[in-house]
């Protein structure tokens, strides 16, 4: 969908992280911690990571920190707020009579370089307060916005938008 | 426990019930996929935390669903919306913005 961004080779520690993520997967869905199903929880995730291969190339965009899961626990506090905030404010909407909508579409940027990064900062608009993210050109988001003020422009949309998301996102996302 | 469970399941099936019917309301497409998507999500959020609590033995598998459904829900939202800015569908604008209420019938977008 998004040619433009530049997704470089994936690292040694993004293969072992892939297949962290799979192993845990696994265990979660088998809901034991024996020896034999931490076993084939892990054979199961180096096979399904040896196989997708040069594909993994969307992990490229996650950064292999220490602080990283520091930056995504606060990424998902937030973001469980936003997501509320989001419900309370769709519910006002459509129970009041006068259905208050201004709806614009309007342009966000991000800095957000790699494919990962810029699909969970578009899922992010999408759960949040009255926006909807309908296309990603290069680091242009395309939004949908239901309460849109008459004249905002690119810098004022995004501070609205998804700068609070990005600060985080970046924590851990290239 | 049996109470703060039954309260999420109340929760759930309320902002569900409040996704329908934004789904009615709305005046066109890209407000009802906004009404669809964030109140089904949060919906299915409370369900599942209340189904969590209700059978605890079930909570790995419950948090596993939990998560795909936060992937996956918001990306087919964005690309059904997609598909619909590229085929050309405008967003509809209230008729007069600022002054009184909105006309009551609701109008389909324009193309």
């Amino acid at each position: 969908m998004n040619h433009t961004s530049a997704d470089p080779r994936p690292s040694v520690g993004h293969y072992l992280f892939s297949v962290l993520v799979l192993a845990l997967l696994w265990l979660l869905l088998a809901g034991s911690l024996k020896a034999a199903e931490l076993t084939a929880a892990f054979a199961v995730g180096a096979v399904v990571t040896a196989m997708t291969g040069s594909r993994l190339a969307v992990l490229a965009g996650v950064r292999l920190s220490p602080l990283a899961p520091l930056h995504l626990l606060r990424y998902l506090a937030v973001f469980l707020f936003a997501l509320v905030r989001a419900n309370l404010d769709m519910a006002r909407r459509v129970l009041s009579p006068s259905l208050p909508l201004r709806p614009a579409v309007v342009e966000v940027e991000t800095r957000l370089r790699s494919s990962l990064g810029r699909m969970l900062l578009a899922n992010s608009i999408t759960l949040t307060p009255g926006t909807l993210a309908v296309d990603v050109r290069g680091d242009r988001i395309l939004v949908h916005w239901v309460d849109c003020a008459p004249g905002t422009d690119l810098d004022q949309a995004t501070r609205a938008i998804s700068h609070a998301f990005e600060r985080h996102i970046r924590g851990f996302l290239k | 426990m049996r109470l703060i469970a039954d309260l999420f399941l109340l929760i759930g099936s309320a902002f569900a019930f409040l996704g329908a019917l934004g789904l009615l309301r709305m005046p066109d497409v890209y407000n009802r996929i906004q009404a669809g998507t964030k109140a089904v999500t949060l919906g299915a959020l409370a369900f599942l935390i209340g189904a969590a609590l209700l059978f605890p033995q079930w909570w790995a598998k419950l948090l596993c669903i939990l998560g795909f459904i936060l992937f996956t829900s918001p990306v087919s939202s964005s690309t059904i919306a997609r598909a619909i800015y590229l085929s050309g569908v405008k967003p509809w604008q209230a008729r007069a913005p600022e002054s009184g209420p909105v006309s009551a019938e609701p109008t389909e977008g324009r193309p």
